[in-house]
């Protein structure tokens, strides 16, 4: 996004309901800044992450997808967590063929009392995606809606 | 089906959101998203009249479906889902932006940015909203037993409070006696009662108690199920000794020839026995044998405490038990553990004789304690003729824990009055901060001040035996600047004692993980909201009660502990408790019956239905995590409230342009 003449990256944040919502809600009430370039979307848990709702938040302009939830071993629901570190793996393999950069998918992980470090990772990742530039995958992808066509069958 | 008609609301929460988001420009431009037929700023939408403001739009524009743009929906999602039901409409039809926690209060300084990031949620909130179901909440059975998890003081009370009600309680403690800390202290600060005559009346009841069944010498080792129905394994360690022959009578433990250094009550003070009891009046009274030092379990003989008991109850072949028990709520107080004072090694404590902390002074200065309750020196006779009282050791330090452990000033104060009551020495207490805050505190304070002890202001950097000067001579020195005069102190006394901190258990996380509770930085278990719900967690059914929720003292673990019980009391009177409907389900007629998603489940609530070739979700044991979900190859498995359209519409909603004046100009033709 351009905001006031300068590229501003808009990073699309899939956050558990459990610790890592719950870190940026801690960062908000107390008061711990960081660059307004995420916007973030509650799940139950990351295991709910489904790889393709990554490549539609980029479909869609975003410039990076950050995904945060509970440490690993201390997932609300057990073990979701370790499931979404194993589709990351399998994501990020793909997105590496599809040749985008390390830094623009990131998985980390913020319990609910780490606001601070909340704040530090969407810092980090706005400098990091910074650097990058913007990534337009919307104006490099195809125009029809890849799901439309499994709507249509029905 | 009609189209969507959607009513948005920006809330300006007083100035915490409208000071860094243009609300009014929010609104005017969420007018503009697709299905918006009304959009209005407010400024308290929590308030009765913003509520009132969507019940009179819900009935007088029709709306079918509800955005509101405001706090966290942790803090008041149940309070808008509630006035839309108030006006009929199905309360899951609405969905929350939170502008506040996650915009105005992290973006204070960038309007721009914080206003485009409002809009952005404000859109994403639209664009799910429209796809939103409504949805049925499920209504389970609340099983009338509770679980009270740790028997100090604060398990006590809930456990109290609710047998008395007419529940059973099920107690479980890891020692062999409940009582917790409070049983080791001698007096309780401010009123100097005796912690025993006012503890042992309330373990008494408990171990009599018609409602509660205790379980002392075991620990929960997996909980399953959710509010209303957990069933929890326990396991109960192996006492060998019958519980139902033995009398307490004693002659076990006075005859057993093995003594063993009591690390545990008499906080490595005194000694026990291999075959003991903590303390005389632990509840329940039986002894336990300690495997570990009995020689019948190093060479096989012995079997003294065998010969003298005189109804047969020693059973050297005792195994664990399992026990599966069915609760309906739980309550965790499992208090704390002491700060170890030999973790500030200037301080000396374990290399300097006569450095005592604050557990040890509790059971020197107890009547029932090693020493009868003489406070005398590590030698055992020496009375000392002055003393020191350090605050704050481990707590209030950057290094160490930097909150406060509540509890420290208070007994400290104790300590001084009770050293001067029974030794007349000089005593000096090194503070940092006086903070006597609760009732009464204050004046045992200025109680002590007219008593004579000596209060200096400074944290001690050292306290040693290297002596400097003849009357120095033998003593330890306490080195510590004196910051209301301004100069450096060293005060030579015969005894120090630490004010240890309170710290969480060492296993909280293992423990907090197990029932589902998360812990805060400092380790201890985090309540559902820091003020209005301190008792409950965001796991339905599992509250948390005394020291494991935060340090603090005997009145406030009490408070808590009859708070939870309240909160129990209240569930179980009603009969049933309503579960959010966030449930997976399976499309049978679509599912190929491959199976991913039996095992993605941690709760195994997916079943195989074998003669129709298909999965099949358990909704009673299904959490809602949406794990499943996201697994199902064919996409066939709903998520409710989390579905693949509603995100994917999240997403799109997320990603509109929102610095364009009208993104929807072309979309709405």
């Amino acid at each position: 996004m351009i905001e006031n003449g300068t590229f501003k990256p808009v990073i699309v944040g899939f956050l558990c309901n459990w610790c890592s919502y719950r870190a940026a809600d801690l960062a908000g009430t107390s008061r711990m800044g960081y660059p307004s370039t995420l916007r973030d979307i509650r799940i139950m848990c990351t295991g709910r992450l489904d790889p393709t709702f990554v490549l539609r938040a980029l479909q869609k302009g975003a410039d990076g997808v950050l995904i945060m939830g509970c440490h690993p071993g201390q997932c609300h629901y057990q073990a979701g967590n370790y499931k979404a570190i194993r589709r990351f793996a399998l994501l990020k393999r793909t997105l590496r063929q599809l040749g985008l950069e390390e830094e623009r998918v990131q998985l980390h992980w913020a319990s609910a009392a780490e606001g601070v470090q909340f704040a530090e990772t969407v810092a980090r990742m706005t400098e990091q995606i910074k650097a990058l530039g913007p990534l337009d995958w919307s104006h490099n992808w195809p125009n029809e809606d890849p799901y439309a066509v499994e709507e249509a069958t029905e | 089906m009609s189209e969507p008609r959607v009513g948005v609301y920006v809330c300006h929460c007083g100035h915490n959101i409208a000071s860094a988001v243009d609300v009014e420009h929010v609104a005017e431009w969420a007018y503009k998203l697709p299905f918006v037929t009304i959009a209005r700023d407010n400024k308290f939408m929590c308030a009765s009249t913003g509520q009132e403001q969507i019940e009179q739009d819900v009935k007088e524009h029709d709306l079918t479906h509800v955005v509101v743009a405001s706090c966290s929906p942790h803090m008041h999602e149940k309070t808008f889902r509630n006035a839309c039901a108030r006006c009929g409409m199905n309360p899951y039809l609405f969905e929350m932006a939170n502008i506040r926690e996650h915009a105005s209060w992290v973006h204070p300084n960038d309007r721009d940015g914080a206003t485009n990031k409002a809009k952005a949620l404000v859109s994403a909130a639209v664009h799910r909203v429209i796809h939103h179901q409504p949805l049925e909440p499920m209504q389970v059975n609340i099983r009338p037993e509770t679980l009270v998890v740790g028997g100090g003081i604060a398990g006590i009370q809930a456990a109290l409070e609710i047998a008395d009600a007419g529940h059973h309680v099920y107690m479980v403690e890891r020692e062999p006696s409940i009582g917790g800390h409070m049983a080791m202290f001698d007096k309780t600060f401010p009123t100097l009662d005796c912690s025993a005559c006012i503890l042992t009346p309330k373990m008494f009841d408990v171990g009599s108690h018609p409602h509660i069944t205790l379980l002392t010498y075991s620990e929960v080792e997996q909980v399953d199920g959710y509010v209303g129905n957990f069933s929890v394994r326990v396991r109960k360690k192996a006492r060998r000794v019958d519980e139902d022959l033995c009398t307490g009578c004693g002659s076990c433990w006075e005859k057993c020839p093995i003594k063993v250094l009591d690390t545990v009550f008499e906080a490595g003070l005194g000694y026990r026995k291999a075959i003991y009891r903590p303390f005389p009046q632990a509840v329940p009274k039986y002894p336990v044998i300690d495997t570990e030092n009995c020689t019948y379990y190093k060479t096989g003989k012995c079997r003294m405490c065998e010969k003298v008991c005189q109804t047969n109850a020693i059973r050297f072949d005792a195994e664990d038990e399992i026990l599966n028990i069915e609760v309906g709520n739980i309550v965790l107080a499992t208090g704390y553990k002491l700060f170890d004072c030999r973790r500030i090694p200037q301080y000396g404590y374990g290399r300097l004789e006569n450095v005592f902390t604050s557990l040890e002074f509790e059971r020197l200065t107890n009547a029932a304690g090693p020493t009868d309750g003489k406070v005398v020196l590590r030698d055992g006779e020496t009375v000392p003729e002055t003393v020191a009282i350090i605050h704050c050791v481990g707590s209030r330090d950057k290094h160490y824990n930097s909150h406060c452990s509540a509890i420290c000033c208070m007994s400290s104060l104790k300590f001084a009055h009770l050293v001067k009551e029974k030794t007349g020495a000089k005593v000096y207490n090194f503070y940092i901060d006086m903070r006597p805050i609760s009732k009464g505190y204050e004046e045992f304070y200025h109680r002590l001040l007219h008593e004579g002890t000596t209060f200096i202001r400074g944290k001690v950097s050292e306290i040693t035996d290297a002596a400097h000067s003849p009357e120095e001579e033998g003593k330890l020195v306490v080195i510590c600047e004196d910051t209301l005069v301004g100069k450096q102190r060293r005060v030579p006394v015969d005894m120090v004692l630490l004010a240890a901190g309170l710290e969480p258990r060492a296993d909280s996380s293992e423990v907090g993980h197990l029932f589902g509770v998360s812990c805060g930085d400092t380790g201890f278990f985090i309540e559902r909201h820091p003020k209005l719900d301190p008792v409950a967690t965001m796991t339905e059914g599992v509250f948390i009660a005394g020291a494991c929720q935060g340090a603090k003292d005997i009145p406030d673990s009490v408070a808590q502990g009859a708070a939870a019980a309240a909160r129990i009391l209240s569930t179980i009177s009603k009969g049933q408790v309503i579960l959010e409907p966030i449930r997976a389900s399976i499309d049978e007629s679509r599912c190929s019956g491959c199976r991913i998603c039996n095992n993605m489940c941690p709760y195994n609530a997916i079943d195989f239905v074998e003669d129709l070739a298909v999965s099949r979700v358990n909704p009673a044991l299904c959490k809602g995590c949406g794990t499943c979900v996201a697994a199902c190859p064919s996409q066939i498995i709903t998520g409710a409230h989390f579905t693949f359209d509603q995100l994917m519409a999240e997403i799109d909603g997320i990603m509109v342009d929102v610095t364009a004046d009208d993104p929807f100009a072309v979309e709405a033709v």
